[in-house]
């Protein structure tokens, strides 16, 4: 049972953690430079692209009287062909992203949806139009999309490992996936062939702890996920270590060979390093934002 | 149950024990706890599984461990005992009589007695027998009550630090008879000090007689100290022992008590008393100088607390030093007629004597000065010799020829004579005369010679004669068999003076040639006792108390214990009425010891049929405190090594690391100290002391930066940058030369600072003061920087000053210079005044002035207005307009320059072997 109280402070929750991940993201976008992102031909946009004599076709009403009256000829204005893309997001919510290995570091879903608000809000800046995978949140453009992207990014979801929506993705499209990919394999392998059968092309970024990569633990110690849902059992927790960093090259060399025959590209990024090179390299990786 | 020396009190207990190997199999078989961890990567660990099973069974030390933990818990809680008491047995129902030696010799080990006796009280008192306690050094009937009020009383019974009366004392028959008047079946429990003693046989007997006796000693050495003995140069000190067994080597540490010269005991030599296996005897000896020896109080063997092993000094060590004057002998060579030989022969063995001039001797503050037959002396001898006696000096004059000749104290009595003289002097008894020789009058008792025999052999053939004065009769200390004096004396301030009336050789009397000389001179004290007076010498006199001491060697104020008789002091056994300590009679101060010089000390023997027992019976010590402890120890370190296996363990470090710092002493103010002590000395550094105005501290250090700059550029001086110096923290010594401007609303320096100031001025500092007002000149005290000058350098130990003369030294250390130009112009300076007797010398250009650097140099210029630079080296301020002013600042920097090198070089340029360059320089 909800109580209004209960509501109103949960509420007051969401709405405080709200501007605090919209600044962080804010903050972060101001740090990368937007490049250019015309077409460099003429097509619908806004900016003046180049004057062109009349040519037969052409309605009345495409004519720049203002020009056509400074010569005998009758002018054109053309505008640069500016078209939108869309860009789907992905973040992990699960509970396997609420972990954090030491208190001065940022829980790794944190740093997820911090690259990937600050992702769309220089998206949306490029006039992009940016949503969510499935059909929760479809690509819009506007500012209003970040607002809503936020909220959507503030609900932690109930699972252990997150599974990637791969419904209604849009043709041609990009995506930008961002998770741990600890969990099952077999869905992001779904996800990503039915992306590439629509040609859809992305970005997987996988967001790591450092304890996760090390694997600094000795003695008998029982693994729980974060959900509690798995646990594993050892007495020597040392002894695991060589076996378990040989797993975790393996998944990532999976990950890189999916990527690699979808043509998606692969990134790492770990927690205790800055989010701005994350970011960079996101930026980068999805074409500075063009298509 | 008992088991070696341990008893249980709960044995049954014990087989508990029996189930530890069972524990061990249980305790085998659990292995530690696993650590619950929150991890994502979990998936991937999915299906591993373990390659060794090792640690599933708890390690075999840390179940060692459990199982030790657990054994001290059982046998803890079995209630181990060690020493139990054996179940008293005997039948002790009858009478206790505790009977204690209560001497010098108990009191080292004086508590653990009394706890015994506590002991003994409190089991008698259980029992419900009555008890009585004796001391033998006071000796009583033996009075029996409930053994509680005995308890009650035992403070009281502390030891003296004297020896029990003699056995045929009154004291010792009436405790003799209490004990024989007791009922039989009274058991004695003795507390013997473990030395024999006469009259111990007659006690024992009696109390044999009446019952049982125990007989409980300490089995240790009984140590003592025998009086220090002067010879050979040197302090000699026997130590004596007495134990049944002898054999092991006993190294002891003697120490010399005394006071230093700020009145304060300390332990002024310390030397090492070893017994060799078998020696009852130790000795040792110490050099000490006369001035040490003079501090003496007395010898003690370090940590005894026993009156046996303390000896007080007193003149027997001390040696007096006379001096010995005569009028002059126009005979060379004749010795018997000198006349200083008798007195030379009477004192040499016990007085160091010093010869020479009065003015020569006087600094060295001898005790006594010997004048003999000398009649004048010039007004500043006389004047230093009143100042002398007063100030507690003895001298000592002879008759003479020369005396009875001059008009010394004649019409007025000298104040260096005790009475005014006749004329001439009488002789009687010669060939020309008709009366026979005088012999000596016996001794007055209020006379310091009381008690002396005189020899009828000692006579008097001549004499100076004392004039009738009201005073007379009150001088004269020894008189001729006619009434005339021989000896008179006079106080004088703390001293005395004392006028033989005969001369100090044989020529006027047989007295020099007696030994009643002698003994005369250590009345006088003269020369000190030595080295232990006789019966016959202090007859007659009376000894004060000055400290005496109990038996556990503490010293203390006599207060006001009554005077003792000489003969008394010297002969009589220690008791109540003679408590060892010092006495002093007169000027002479003599020590009685709980030692004498020949004093032994025997191990007590007691025969067959007494039962001997140590003190030192292990007394019952409950054990299960300590193992519950070890237990708990145990089950710590338990969980240490159970965190550390698995794996918990991983603050331990960061908490090691924290003890460690909170260990280490942070040294950072230290080190701070040192910084500035290295930047202030690595190269010669500039100085100005910090005023409190930002301002004024920051002109100043651009002041004296300006000024480094000058020196670095012209000179072989190369500054360091300057340097601010704050009075109340920073080391000053550090710094050749302080800069000091002066405000009007400066903060008077602590007293803390001022004493860092007068060391540093002292040990050739040099202080600038600036007032900045050019206005001190007269030092009228006219503006405000004016009188805050004179109300910080008041307590600054700062010389005559004088307005710098035209041919000190700073004038030409450098360059050679007539003004001192800051900021202002022709305001004087002020150095430290030349000395009155400097005078110029023709031909010369300046007098031979000061020898030192002048340490304060007081002008108000505005020097550092004058001398600041900006950062780029330009000057800061104007100071004027034109040429005018580049010259005045050049000026400046010159005089900047002199003072610097008069710091550093002294009165180098004063010297005259730079004359005639200086004379070409100038011009001449």
């Amino acid at each position: 049972m909800r109580t209004a109280a209960a509501l109103r402070s949960r509420a007051e929750e969401e709405a405080a953690r709200l501007p605090a991940l919209l600044a962080r993201a804010e903050q972060l976008a101001g740090t990368v430079l937007l490049g250019e992102h015309g077409r460099r031909r003429a097509g619908l946009g806004d900016d003046f692209w180049q004057y062109r004599p009349v040519q037969p076709g052409d309605p009345r009403r495409m004519i720049d009287w203002r020009r056509s009256a400074r010569s005998d000829d009758r002018f054109v204005r053309e505008r640069e062909w500016q078209i939108a893309q869309s860009v789907m997001l992905w973040v992990d919510q699960s509970a396997s992203m609420g972990f954090t290995s030491a208190r001065t570091l940022p829980e790794k879903g944190d740093r997820a949806r911090d690259i990937a608000l600050a992702t769309a809000i220089l998206l949306i800046r490029g006039g992009e139009r940016v949503g969510l995978t499935g059909t929760l949140l479809p690509p819009r453009r506007g500012r209003n999309q970040v607002l809503r992207l936020a909220e959507f990014f503030s609900q932690a979801a109930d699972q252990d490992f997150g599974v990637p929506e791969h419904r209604a993705m849009i043709p041609n499209a990009r995506a930008l996936f961002v998770s741990d990919f600890l969990g099952p394999v077999e869905e992001l392998t779904t996800a990503l062939t039915k992306a590439a059968d629509r040609g859809i092309r992305g970005v997987l970024l996988q967001v790591l702890d450092p304890v996760e990569e090390a694997f600094p633990f000795h003695g008998r110690t029982i693994f729980e996920s974060m959900g509690g849902s798995i646990a594993h059992e050892t007495l020597k927790a040392s002894d695991l270590k060589d076996r378990y960093l040989a797993r975790l090259a393996e998944r990532k060399a999976h990950l890189a060979q999916l990527c690699a025959a979808t043509g998606w590209q692969y990134g790492q990024h770990h927690t205790q390093a800055s989010t701005q090179s994350a970011l960079l390299w996101v930026w980068q990786a999805l074409d500075r934002g063009g298509a | 149950m008992i088991l070696g020396p341990i008893g249980f009190s709960a044995p049954w207990l014990l087989l508990a024990l029996v189930a530890l190997p069972v524990l061990w199999i249980l305790l085998r078989a659990v292995p530690p706890a696993p650590v619950r961890r929150r991890f994502p990567g979990v998936a991937l660990l999915l299906g591993l599984s373990d390659e060794e099973s090792v640690s599933d069974r708890t390690p075999w030390w840390l179940l060692l461990l459990r199982m030790l933990a657990v054994a001290a818990v059982i046998i803890g809680l079995a209630g181990p005992v060690l020493n139990p008491e054996a179940e008293v047995a005997e039948d002790r129902r009858g009478p206790l009589l505790v009977l204690l030696d209560g001497t010098w010799a108990s009191a080292p080990d004086w508590p653990r007695k009394e706890e015994a006796v506590e002991v003994l009280l409190e089991e008698a008192g259980r029992l419900g027998r009555p008890a009585a306690v004796i001391r033998l050094t006071s000796p009583e009937a033996p009075v029996f009550a409930t053994p509680e009020t005995w308890v009650t009383r035992l403070p009281g019974l502390a030891p003296l630090a004297w020896e029990p009366p003699a056995p045929d004392s009154e004291a010792m028959q009436r405790l003799l008879e209490g004990l024989s008047g007791m009922d039989s079946g009274v058991e004695t429990v003795w507390i013997s000090d473990g030395l024999d003693r006469p009259g111990r046989a007659e006690v024992l007997a009696a109390v044999q007689a009446k019952g049982t006796v125990r007989v409980l000693e300490i089995d240790a050495p009984v140590l003592a100290l025998r009086p220090p003995q002067f010879a050979d140069g040197a302090v000699q000190l026997t130590a004596i022992r007495a134990a049944r067994d002898l054999d092991s080597e006993q190294v002891l540490t003697l120490q010399a008590h005394g006071r230093d010269p700020g009145g304060v005991m300390r332990v002024l030599e310390q030397a090492e008393m070893r017994f060799e296996p078998g020696a009852a005897l130790a000795r040792q000896e110490m050099v000490l100088p006369a001035e040490i020896r003079a501090r003496l109080t007395h010898f003690a063997l370090a940590g005894i607390r026993s009156a046996g092993t303390v000896a007080l000094t007193d003149d027997g060590l001390r040696r007096r030093e006379v001096a010995l004057i005569s009028g002059g002998s126009d005979r060379e060579g004749l010795s018997l007629l000198s006349p200083l030989h008798y007195l030379e022969k009477a004192l040499e063995t016990n007085a160091d004597l010093l010869h020479g001039a009065l003015v020569d001797i006087l600094p060295a503050n001898p005790d006594v000065i010997a004048l003999a037959d000398v009649a004048t002396l010039s007004e500043g001898e006389e004047e230093a010799l009143l100042e002398w006696i007063e100030g507690g000096g003895m001298l000592l004059r002879f008759a003479g020829p020369r005396l009875a000749a001059s008009e010394v104290s004649r019409a007025e009595e000298d104040p260096l004579m005790p009475v005014r003289l006749r004329a001439g002097g009488r002789s009687v008894g010669g060939a020309m005369s008709w009366g026979e020789p005088k012999t000596l009058a016996p001794f007055e008792a209020d006379s310091p010679f009381a008690g002396l025999q005189v020899p009828p052999e000692v006579t008097v053939t001549s004499q100076v004669m004392a004039q009738p004065d009201p005073t007379l009769s009150s001088r004269v200390i020894a008189r001729l068999s006619d009434g005339t004096p021989l000896v008179t004396r006079k106080e004088l301030g703390q001293g005395q003076v004392v006028l033989f009336h005969v001369t100090a050789n044989a020529e006027w009397s047989s007295l020099p040639l007696s030994g009643l000389f002698v003994q005369m001179l250590e009345r006088l004290s003269v020369s000190s006792v030595n080295p232990r007076p006789a019966v016959e010498d202090v007859e007659g006199t009376t000894w004060q108390p000055e400290r005496v001491m109990d038996a556990f060697g503490t010293i203390s104020s006599a207060g006001t214990l009554p005077g003792v008789d000489g003969a008394a002091l010297v002969a009589a056994p220690l008791g109540p009425r003679l408590q060892p300590g010092l006495y002093s009679s007169e000027d002479r101060a003599l020590a009685r010891n709980v030692m004498g010089d020949e004093t032994a000390i025997t191990p007590a023997a007691w025969p067959a049929g007494v039962t001997v027992q140590g003190l030192s019976a292990p007394a019952e010590q409950p054990l299960g405190g300590y193992l519950l402890a070890l237990a708990l120890l145990l089950l710590l370190a338990d969980i240490l090594a159970s965190l550390a296996l698995s794996g918990r363990l991983r603050g331990a470090r960061a908490v090691a690391t924290l003890l460690a710092l909170a260990l280490v002493p942070a040294p950072q103010a230290k080190a701070q100290d040192d910084d500035f002590a290295l930047a202030a000395t690595a190269e010669t550094v500039l100085a100005h002391v910090l005023t409190g105005d930002e301002e004024l501290d920051a002109l100043a250090q651009a002041g004296l930066q300006g000024l480094s700059d000058t020196l670095n550029f012209r000179t072989s001086v190369e500054p360091a940058p300057p340097m601010g110096v704050d009075l109340e923290q920073d080391e000053l010594s550090l710094f050749p030369f302080l800069y000091w401007p002066i405000t009007a609303d400066q903060p008077i320096p602590s007293d803390v600072a001022y004493a860092k100031l007068n060391r540093y001025l002292r040990s050739g500092g040099l202080i600038l003061f600036d007032t900045r007002d050019a206005n001190v000149a007269g030092f009228g005290a006219s503006t405000p920087e004016g009188r805050r000058l004179q109300d910080i350098a008041r307590p600054l130990d700062i010389p005559a000053l004088e307005p710098l003369p035209e041919d000190h030294v700073l004038t030409r250390t450098f360059y050679l210079l007539q003004d001192a130009p800051g900021r202002y112009v022709g305001a004087p300076v002020w150095v430290e005044a030349a000395p009155p007797d400097a005078e110029q010398i023709e031909g010369m250009p300046f007098r031979n002035l000061n020898d030192g650097v002048t340490p304060v140099v007081i002008g108000g210029n505005d020097w550092a207005a004058a001398w600041a630079v900006d950062a780029s080296g330009a000057p800061l301020l104007r100071i004027g307009s034109g040429m005018a002013a580049e010259r005045q600042r050049e000026i400046a920097y010159r005089f900047g320059v002199n003072l610097i090198m008069h710091v550093l070089t002294g009165n180098y340029k004063s010297d005259q072997v730079h004359v005639p360059a200086l004379l070409d320089r100038l011009g001449n």
